[in-house]
């Protein structure tokens, strides 16, 4: 457990000793800005022509969080698709390369435990930039009536979302000690996962029920409507240790191979 | 104590090291030389537990580095040919991460850091970025933390590679000073290193060991390189009398 923590400290500090770690933030941030911005603006406009149109069973059926907080949460999860490999490929593919994995796995600690050590500096810091994207549901609740529990549960899901992210980006990193690579197969593998439904409808009932249940989106949706569900907690936590369990094994391959 | 019994490590059909054995003894420094490619980089990496043998063993001081890995990690501290450092960081928030990774107490980190800042003269780097240390530094800084928890065995592979002659001079007094109760191994190409500071010496060539021998006990009145060329080129030699047989075997069947 100390050497975990110690890992993890270290890692997590050394995100902040390189610019990537603010270039990531910065653009998360700018980019979730001006997506809560236009929403927000549409929103307003919409809002003003059903007031001027004196509809008022459209009005009724107007909601901050299906037309704001829902498709920026979409959208930040895009984001996250691509900003996450570029914050994990460093991970293991960096230390290969310098000659620190030498080091590393010299160093009388379990093959676990620094696993563990930089998928929790990993996640720490993608949950961190997730928290500074709660700026965005504050503003709403500072100036509207927005449903707070609903916002937490679909903010809940993009954290499971960015963790998943990170799992994945690990073993990616952990396969090749060039980042490149280690980003783009992190980054390919998150697109499909999230575009893995799609045969969904032109497939047999029991293969699109396991296309579906595969699909990173179709279990985010859920929680960003408000919905939690253990069958969705489950398959986040699944996914991010099947993915912690193939990253140890291919770094513990190194000791066999 | 180190000993390594019938060590052969293969990368895919490619033979590194063949039956390489050795004793390194407790309290001495073992110079370990051989010409580039000898498998000196590779025997290192198996010893300390860095990548596995294809066969044979090492025991570090009687635990044996691939079943109680673990355990026999913590006695080696290890400098790889390339100085470890995470070139980000500062040489003082390293040497504490090291510390801390390799066991040593807590409440004993601080003085521990001081102490390797100390005797490998990195008093004044110590809030220096490691990336942008000279390769005598780095090199300093690899020793540093390789003796940060003050470890019964000592793995070097080429320590004083890239320094200038008076830094060489004080690693080599270094060096000296540490193997007291210690066991040293160290891998170099500089022959009169080997003879100032080693007590025993092992040539390996080609992936075999062809010489381990005290420096005491080396004939009278030859030098170190004499000794070391001949050992090599008698191994060459052998070698291509093998050659020359298969060749003879290739004809034969041909005909």
């Amino acid at each position: 457990m100390r050497n975990t923590l110690t890992i993890a400290g270290k890692e997590l500090g050394a995100y902040f000793l390189q610019p990537v770690a603010y270039v990531v933030m910065t653009v998360f941030l700018l980019l979730g800005g001006f997506f809560f911005f236009s929403l927000l603006r549409r929103f307003d406009v919409v809002l003003q022509m059903y007031s001027a149109m004196q509809n008022a069973e459209q009005l009724s059926r107007f909601n901050l969080n299906q037309m704001v907080i829902d498709p920026l949460l979409q959208n930040l999860a895009i984001v996250l698709v691509i900003l996450v490999p570029a914050i994990t490929m460093r991970s293991f593919a960096e230390e290969k390369r310098t000659g620190t994995y030498e080091f590393l796995l010299t160093a009388p600690v379990r093959t676990g435990e620094i696993v563990a050590g930089k998928f929790i500096a990993a996640a720490t810091f993608v949950l961190i930039m997730i928290g500074l994207a709660g700026i965005f549901p504050l503003i709403l609740i500072m100036f509207g009536d927005p449903e707070t529990a609903v916002m937490l549960s679909g903010y809940l899901g993009l954290a499971f979302l960015g963790v998943v992210f990170v799992a994945i980006g690990l073993f990616t990193s952990s396969i090749t000690q060039n980042q490149i690579i280690a980003a783009i197969s992190c980054f390919g593998a998150l697109l499909f996962l999230y575009v893995i439904s799609w045969p969904a409808q032109s497939g047999g009932a029991g293969l699109a029920g396991i296309l579906r249940y595969l699909s990173l989106p179709e279990h985010f949706s859920q929680m960003v409507i408000g919905i939690i569900d253990t069958q969705d907690i489950v398959y986040f936590v699944s996914l991010i240790l099947v993915a912690l369990f193939l990253t140890q094994r291919s770094v513990e391959s190194a000791r066999w191979r | 104590m180190i000993e390594v019994k019938k060590l052969t490590k293969a990368y895919g059909s490619f033979i590194a090291i063949r039956d390489v054995c050795f004793r390194a003894e407790r309290g001495s420094v073992l110079g370990f030389l051989g010409p580039n490619g000898a498998g000196k980089t590779t025997t290192m990496r198996i010893i300390t537990g860095y990548m596995p043998a294809s066969g044979g063993t090492v025991l570090i001081d009687g635990l044996d580095i691939f079943s109680q890995s673990l355990e026999a990690r913590r006695h080696i501290g290890y400098l790889p040919e390339s100085p470890p450092l995470y070139g980000d960081m500062r040489v003082e928030a390293y040497l504490r991460f090291v510390a801390k990774l390799r066991g040593v107490a807590s409440a004993e980190v601080a003085s521990a850091v001081e102490r390797v800042l100390n005797s490998c003269g990195l008093s004044d780097m110590a809030r220096r970025i490691c990336g942008q240390l000279s390769k005598g530094y780095r090199q300093r800084v690899g020793l540093a933390q390789a003796l940060i928890h003050d470890p019964p065995v000592l793995v070097l592979d080429e320590p004083t590679i890239g320094l200038d002659p008076r830094q060489i001079h004080e690693i080599r007094d270094l060096i000296k000073h540490l193997s007291g109760e210690r066991t040293v191994v160290l891998s170099t190409h500089i022959l009169p290193e080997v003879s100032q500071i080693c007590d025993k010496v092992v040539i390996i060539n080609d992936g075999q060991v062809v010489l381990e021998e005290m420096l005491s006990a080396l004939p009278q009145g030859r030098t170190l390189e004499e000794v070391f060329l001949e050992a090599i080129s008698r191994e060459r030699h052998a070698g291509r009398e093998l050659d020359e047989e298969t060749l003879e075997e290739v004809g034969a069947g041909r005909g």
